[in-house]
C-alpha cells in the first residue's frame, strides 16, 4: 500500500482548502523557478526518466510526447499546450477531484510542462458540466495571476506563460485530442484527420501538445522528488502512482492514489472494503472506463492494475476508472446503457460510427430483452469489426470494445435470454403455415 | 517524388500525392462519396480505405493518407472488400432507397458504388431515420432524409462560394445538413451543391421531377449569360432544354457555373418571338416571313442602314449581318448597344488578357470598378483562390461583398492617378501585379488603368521567361469580343450611328438600347424573346436562342469556343444566319455563303482567329488615351438575376430576384 509520504496528490479528499496558501503549505509553488532553470530539455529527459504514462487512457510515454514539439517555435506560430479536462469517460473522476481540491498542482503543471515544450501558453479546456469545478479552476488561475506566478515573467524566471481555462459544451467527444482544439477554436467538435499530428499542426496550425489533467499535474513533484522516486513504484514499463476511480458494487467506492500494478485484490480490499457480498459474488470488471472491454472475475481477481497487466487479459487500463459489478448486475443491460451512450456521444462525422453506434444500441436493446435471434449475436460481432478500426477517431473503438467484451465473455447468458424468450425450449417452435 | 506499389504495379506521383490519387494513377478506382478533387479532404465517409503497408494492421482512408516513398498498397484484398461493403451497408441502412422517386435516380454515386462495391442484401432490420426537409433557397430542394452526410456542400459554399451559410447540426446519427437559420443561400453559384451531392439529398428544385438522365440528349454548348464562357452541357428532351449543367474546362470554369447559367433554360421556352410581326396601327400584329420582308424592303433604305448586336450572339449571326449591312453599302455597326464608347483600337487594350486560370497566380489584385461577383462570378472564384494562395486585392469603386476580403480604397476614380501608399507598395512589390478593370470603369477610367498599367509595368517577362500581362478587362456581355473582332464599334459608339440617321436598323437581340432616340428609323428586331427591343421594333423577325444554334463564341480572355445546337427553334422562328441570307435575295444583293459551313468558312476567311477554337492572343499595343480619371462608379448590374432577355422570362430567375435580391419572402409551408 502507497505510504502517506509517497502520495502526490495531498488533499484528493478536500480535507484542506483548495486556495493558493493552502496549496503552498503543501509544497506547490515551491521555487518553482528553479524547476525552470533545470532547462526545458532537461525536465523532459527527467519525464521520460520517470517513465511517466499518458493517465488519460492511451498510456504514451508523456516525456517523449513532448520532445516532438519543435525546438526552436517561430514567433507566428507559437508552440502551444492543450489540458485535456473533458472527463467524460462513464466511470472517470479523477481530473474533477484534482480540479476542485488541488487546482494548483495543475496549474503549477502547466507551467513547468508548457516551459519545457516551450509553449507560449496553456489552454485548459474543461468539461461544460463541470461547474464548480471551472469555478474554482478560474479563482486559482486569478490568485496564481495575482501572485506574479503566470504571465509575464512567470515565478520570476522570465518566462513569459499564460494558462487560459476554457469551458466545454458537454460532449464527450471533444476529449478526443483533435475535436478539443476544433471546439477551442470555436467550431463543431469534430475530430480531426491524422495525419498532421498535433506536435506538427494543432492549435489554429501551431504545435500543440494535448496532456491530461493528470499527466501534468504531477509533473512538478516528479522534479522536485526525482524520476528515481517515481519510477519506484509500479512494474517495468507501468511506473508511477496512479489515481483508481472505483465506483459499482464495492463495499466503500473510492478515488485513491495508489502505486501503479497493484493487484486488483489488493486495491479492492484495502481500500473499498471488499466486494458488495464478498468475492465470489464478483461477476465481472470494467478496468479502465466505459471504453474498454469487461473481464471476467476468475481474469481480473489476481491481475496487476497497469497497462500491461490489464492488456493481458484482454482490457485496458484506460483512465483507471474501475467499474466493478457483482451478481445482481443485469449484465447486458449494462453494455446496451454504453452503447446508448456512445450512440449519443458519437459527433457524426464519419460514416461507421454515425450509423454503426445507433445500429449496435437497437440490437443491444433487443438482446437485453431476449427478442432477437441466436443469429444476430454473430451479425453484432461482425458489425463491432466493421466499425472498429474504419473510423477517423477512437470513439469507434470505444463503442465498439465493450460489446465485443460483452459477447466474448457472456455469450451464453445472451442466448439463455434468446431462447427464454422464445419459451425456454432450445430449439424454435415449428410455425405452422398460414 | 514518392515511388508506390499499387496492387503490385509500381508508380511515381508527385509529391504531395494522396494514396487516393497514387492509387487513380495506376488505374484503380477508388469508390468515394466525400473527397473530390477540388474540396478541402473531409475525410469523413470512409469509403476510399485501402490497405497501407507500412501503417497500422488497419484499412486506411486513401484520399487523406499522404503517398510516400515504398508505400504498398492494395486495394483488392480481402480487408478492403470487408471494409468497402462494410461501410457501404452503414451507408445504406439509413438511407430510404426511395430511388423510384429520387431525382438523382440514374447519376447516384450512392447507386453505383453500391453495385459495385456493396454487399446485395442489407442486416438491418430496425426503422430507419427519417430528417425534416430544410430549405435552401429557390434553386436547391433539399430530401435531407437521404443524405449520407459526406460535407461536400458544407465545404463548396465555405471555400469556393465563400458564403458560410451550409453547416451540420446536431451529432451522431442525428446530424443534419442545413443552411443557416434555414434560410435561402445567397450565393450565386448556389446550384453547384445539387452537382457535389452525391446523393439525392440536394437536387435541382426548377428542375424537380422533370426527366430521367437516360431520356435526355445532352448538347455540348456554351453559356451566354456573362462573358466568361463558361462550358456547358445542355440536356434537352424533345424540343425543350431541360436542364443546363457545366463542364470541365480548367481553363474556364472549372467544373462550376452559376446559377443563372443552370437556369435560365427555363426562359427559352417562354415569351418566345415565334411568329414575324410587323407593326400596323401602332400593333404588333403576325404576319408570314414573306410579308414581314417585304416590309422592310419597302422602307427603300438603300445603303442608309445599320446593325447594332446584343449581348448574346454568337459570331456567325454577328457575321451574317455584317454581310448582309456591307453589301448593302454601309458600314454601320455597333455591339456596345448601351451606348460605351471606349477606345477599341487595339482589343489587348479591351481584353482579359492574364487569361481566367491565370487570376490564381497574381498575388496583388486592384479590382477597379468592377462587382465581380455580379459581372463574372467565376473570376470572382478565381481571385478567392489566389486570396488562398496569398494574394492581396484593393478594390476602387462602391463598397460591395465580393465573399473575401477586399481592401476598399475608395469610390473615386481619381485614386487611379495616385494610388493610397498601402497599395502602391503591395502592387509595387508583387511579382504577378494585376489589374481588373469593370465594365463601369472603362467609361472614365480605361486611360487611366492603361497608365497604371505602363506606369505599373503590368506586362512584364517573369523569370522563367514568360510573359505576363496582369491587365484586365472585365465584359459583361458574351457577344462582347466576337463583335469587337468582327468589326462592331463606332469610335463614338452608339452615337456615331445616330448622327448617321440611318433609315433602316437591325437591332440582333439588343435590348438594352434607347429605342427611343431611333423614333425616326424603322426598326427590325431579329431575336428569340419578346423583350424591350421586340417591343420597341417596327418589325419583328423570330430567331434563334444559345441554344438553338451552333455557334462560336469568344470570351473576354479571347477563347474562341463553339457550341452546338441542342433543340430547334420553336414556331416559324429559324436560325438567324438564314434571315439574313433570305433578306439578302429580297434585298436584291448576294451574301458569299449558301449554307452554315458557307458562313463558318466567310467568317474564317474574314476574321481568321474565329476560324480556329483556342485562345486568340492579342497584341499588347495599348493606345495613348485620356490618363486624367475623375468621378465615381456605378455597377451596372443592379439584379444579377435578371440581366438579359432570357433570364427576365425565366420563372426560376424571376423568383431568384424577388428572393435574393429584392429580399421577398417566399417561406414554404410545412408539409
Amino acid at each position: 500500500m502507497l505510504a502517506d509520504k509517497d502520495r502526490i496528490f495531498t488533499n484528493v479528499y478536500g480535507f484542506q482548502p483548495w486556495n493558493l496558501d493552502a496549496a503552498v503549505m503543501r509544497g506547490d509553488w515551491d521555487n518553482t523557478k528553479a524547476l525552470l532553470q533545470l532547462g526545458p530539455d532537461t525536465i523532459i529527459d527527467r519525464i521520460k526518466a520517470s517513465g511517466l504514462r499518458g493517465r488519460g487512457g492511451a498510456g504514451f510515454p508523456t516525456g517523449t510526447k513532448w520532445s516532438f514539439m519543435p525546438k526552436a517555435p517561430k514567433p507566428d506560430r507559437p508552440n502551444f499546450l492543450v489540458i485535456n479536462a473533458d472527463e467524460s469517460e462513464p466511470g472517470s473522476c479523477k481530473d474533477r477531484e484534482i480540479i476542485r481540491h488541488d487546482p494548483h498542482k495543475l496549474i503549477e503543471g502547466a507551467l513547468v510542462a508548457g516551459f519545457a515544450m516551450r509553449a507560449r501558453a496553456a489552454y485548459i479546456y474543461i468539461r461544460g458540466e463541470y461547474i464548480r469545478e471551472a469555478e474554482t479552476l478560474f479563482a486559482a488561475i486569478a490568485e496564481a495571476y495575482a501572485k506574479g506566478l503566470l504571465g509575464k515573467n512567470a515565478c520570476g524566471s522570465g518566462y513569459d506563460f499564460d494558462v487560459f481555462a476554457h469551458r466545454g459544451a458537454g460532449a464527450y467527444i471533444c476529449g478526443e485530442e483533435t475535436a478539443m482544439l476544433e471546439s477551442l477554436e470555436g467550431k463543431k467538435g469534430q475530430p480531426r484527420l491524422k495525419p498532421p499530428f498535433p506536435a506538427g499542426a494543432g492549435l489554429y496550425g501551431c504545435p500543440t501538445t494535448v496532456n491530461n489533467v493528470e499527466s501534468i499535474a504531477v509533473v512538478p513533484t516528479i522534479l522536485r522528488r526525482s524520476p528515481e522516486w517515481f519510477a519506484s513504484f509500479g512494474a517495468e514499463n507501468n511506473r508511477g502512482t496512479k489515481l483508481f476511480q472505483i465506483s459499482g458494487h464495492v463495499n466503500r467506492p473510492c478515488v485513491v492514489e495508489e502505486a501503479m500494478s497493484i493487484p486488483f485484490r489488493e486495491l479492492i480490499e484495502k481500500h473499498c472494503g471488499g466486494i458488495r457480498g464478498g468475492w465470489d459474488n464478483l461477476l465481472c470488471v470494467i478496468p479502465g472506463g466505459s471504453s474498454v472491454p469487461l473481464v471476467k472475475a476468475e481474469h481480473i481477481i489476481d491481475a496487476p492494475m497497469d497497462f500491461d497487466g490489464l492488456k493481458a487479459v484482454g482490457s485496458g487500463l484506460g483512465t483507471a476508472a474501475v467499474i466493478v459489478m457483482d451478481k445482481s448486475t443485469d449484465v447486458v443491460r449494462a453494455i446496451s446503457r454504453l452503447s446508448y451512450f456512445y450512440k449519443h456521444e458519437s459527433c457524426g462525422q464519419c460514416t461507421p460510427c454515425r450509423e454503426g453506434t445507433g445500429w449496435m444500441w437497437r440490437v443491444m436493446e433487443r438482446l437485453r430483452t431476449g427478442d432477437a435471434d441466436i443469429s444476430e449475436i454473430d451479425m453484432l460481432q461482425q458489425v463491432t469489426k466493421q466499425v472498429e478500426g474504419h473510423t477517423i477517431c477512437a470513439l469507434g473503438d470505444a463503442a465498439a470494445w465493450p460489446i465485443q467484451g460483452l459477447i466474448k465473455n457472456f455469450r451464453p447468458e445472451i442466448e439463455r435470454r434468446i431462447n427464454e424468450k422464445r419459451g425456454g425450449g432450445m430449439s424454435p417452435m415449428m410455425e405452422a403455415a398460414e | 517524388m514518392p515511388k508506390v506499389k499499387v496492387d503490385g504495379i509500381e508508380v511515381e506521383v508527385p509529391q504531395g500525392a494522396t494514396v487516393l490519387q497514387a492509387c487513380e494513377a495506376a488505374g484503380k478506382e477508388i469508390p468515394r462519396f466525400c473527397y473530390h478533387e477540388r474540396l478541402s479532404i473531409a475525410g469523413n465517409c470512409r469509403m476510399c480505405l485501402v490497405e497501407v503497408k507500412p501503417g497500422p494492421p488497419k484499412p486506411q482512408a486513401s484520399c487523406a493518407l499522404p503517398a510516400a516513398d515504398n508505400q504498398e498498397i492494395r486495394t483488392d484484398s480481402a480487408m478492403v472488400k470487408a471494409a468497402r461493403e462494410g461501410v457501404m451497408e452503414f451507408l445504406l441502412i439509413n438511407h430510404p432507397l426511395d430511388c423510384p422517386i429520387c431525382d438523382q435516380g440514374g447519376e447516384c454515386d450512392l447507386q453505383d458504388q453500391s453495385i459495385a462495391y456493396g454487399r446485395g442484401t442489407s442486416r438491418y432490420d430496425e426503422n430507419k431515420r427519417a430528417v425534416t426537409e430544410k430549405y435552401m433557397g429557390p434553386i436547391v430542394k433539399t430530401v435531407m432524409t437521404r443524405c449520407i452526410q459526406c460535407t461536400r456542400c458544407i465545404r463548396f459554399a465555405e471555400e469556393v462560394a465563400g458564403v458560410e451559410e451550409i453547416g451540420a447540426i446536431y451529432r451522431g446519427e442525428n446530424m443534419q445538413i442545413t443552411s443557416y437559420l434555414e434560410q435561402a443561400v445567397t450565393s450565386e453559384l448556389s446550384g453547384n451543391v445539387v452537382d457535389l451531392c452525391p446523393v439525392g439529398a440536394l437536387t435541382s428544385k426548377p428542375y424537380a421531377f422533370e426527366a430521367r438522365p437516360w431520356e435526355l440528349k445532352k448538347t455540348l454548348a456554351i453559356d451566354v449569360m456573362d462573358a466568361v464562357g463558361t462550358n456547358i452541357r445542355l440536356d434537352s428532351r424533345g424540343r425543350q432544354v431541360l436542364r443546363c449543367v457545366p463542364r470541365i474546362n480548367e481553363d474556364v470554369n472549372e467544373e462550376w457555373a452559376h446559377d443563372k447559367t443552370r437556369h435560365a433554360v427555363d426562359g427559352l421556352v417562354r415569351r418566345r418571338l415565334d411568329k414575324p410581326y410587323v407593326r400596323k396601327d401602332g400593333r404588333l400584329v403576325a404576319v408570314e416571313w414573306d410579308d414581314a420582308f417585304a416590309a422592310i424592303a419597302a422602307v427603300n433604305a438603300g445603303s442608309s442602314v445599320a446593325a447594332i448586336a446584343g449581348d448574346l450572339l454568337d459570331c456567325e449571326t454577328m457575321f451574317a449581318a455584317k454581310a448582309l449591312v456591307n453589301a448593302l453599302g454601309s458600314s454601320l455597326l455597333e455591339g456596345r448597344q448601351t451606348g460605351m464608347d471606349y477606345d477599341v483600337t487595339n482589343l489587348g487594350a479591351v481584353a482579359f488578357n492574364s487569361t481566367i486560370a491565370g487570376v490564381e497566380d497574381a498575388d496583388a489584385i486592384l479590382l477597379v470598378g468592377t462587382d465581380l461577383r455580379h459581372e463574372a462570378p467565376l473570376i470572382n472564384t478565381r481571385v478567392r483562390k489566389a486570396i488562398k494562395k496569398g494574394a492581396r486585392v484593393f478594390a476602387i469603386g462602391p463598397e460591395v461583398d465580393l465573399t473575401y476580403k477586399a481592401e476598399w480604397l475608395g469610390n473615386d476614380m481619381g485614386l487611379l492617378g495616385g494610388l493610397p501608399d498601402r497599395a502602391a507598395e503591395a502592387m509595387d512589390a508583387a511579382k504577378r501585379p494585376m489589374v481588373i478593370v469593370g465594365p463601369a470603369a472603362l467609361k472614365n477610367g480605361h486611360g487611366a488603368a492603361l497608365k497604371l498599367a505602363k506606369d505599373g509595368s503590368l506586362v512584364r517577362t517573369l523569370e522563367d521567361g514568360t510573359t505576363w500581362n496582369g491587365f484586365n478587362v472585365v465584359h459583361l456581355a458574351a457577344a462582347r469580343m466576337g463583335a469587337l473582332m468582327l468589326g462592331y464599334a463606332q469610335s463614338g459608339g452608339i452615337a456615331d450611328i445616330l448622327a448617321a440617321n440611318p433609315k433602316l436598323v437591325f437591332f440582333l437581340g439588343a435590348d438594352e438600347v434607347d429605342f427611343t432616340k431611333f423614333a425616326g428609323a424603322t426598326k427590325v428586331y431579329i431575336g428569340h424573346h419578346g423583350d424591350k427591343g421586340a417591343a420597341a421594333a417596327d418589325i419583328v423577325l423570330p430567331g434563334a436562342s444559345y441554344a438553338e444554334k451552333a455557334g462560336t463564341y469568344v470570351n473576354m480572355e479571347g477563347r474562341v469556343q463553339r457550341g452546338d445546337r441542342a433543340v430547334f427553334p420553336p414556331g416559324d422562328a429559324r436560325e438567324d444566319w438564314t434571315i439574313f441570307r433570305a433578306l439578302a435575295e429580297v434585298l436584291g444583293v448576294t451574301l458569299p455563303f449558301d449554307d452554315f459551313a458557307g458562313v463558318r468558312a466567310a467568317m474564317a476567311a474574314a476574321v481568321p482567329e474565329l476560324g480556329r477554337e483556342g485562345l486568340v492572343r492579342f497584341d499588347w499595343n495599348p493606345p495613348a488615351l485620356d490618363a486624367k480619371a475623375s468621378g465615381t462608379v456605378t455597377y451596372p448590374v443592379t439584379d444579377f438575376y435578371l440581366t438579359n432577355a432570357i433570364c427576365r422570362a425565366s420563372p426560376t430567375m424571376q423568383r431568384c430576384s424577388a428572393e435574393l435580391v429584392h429580399g421577398q419572402d417566399f417561406a414554404e409551408a410545412a408539409e
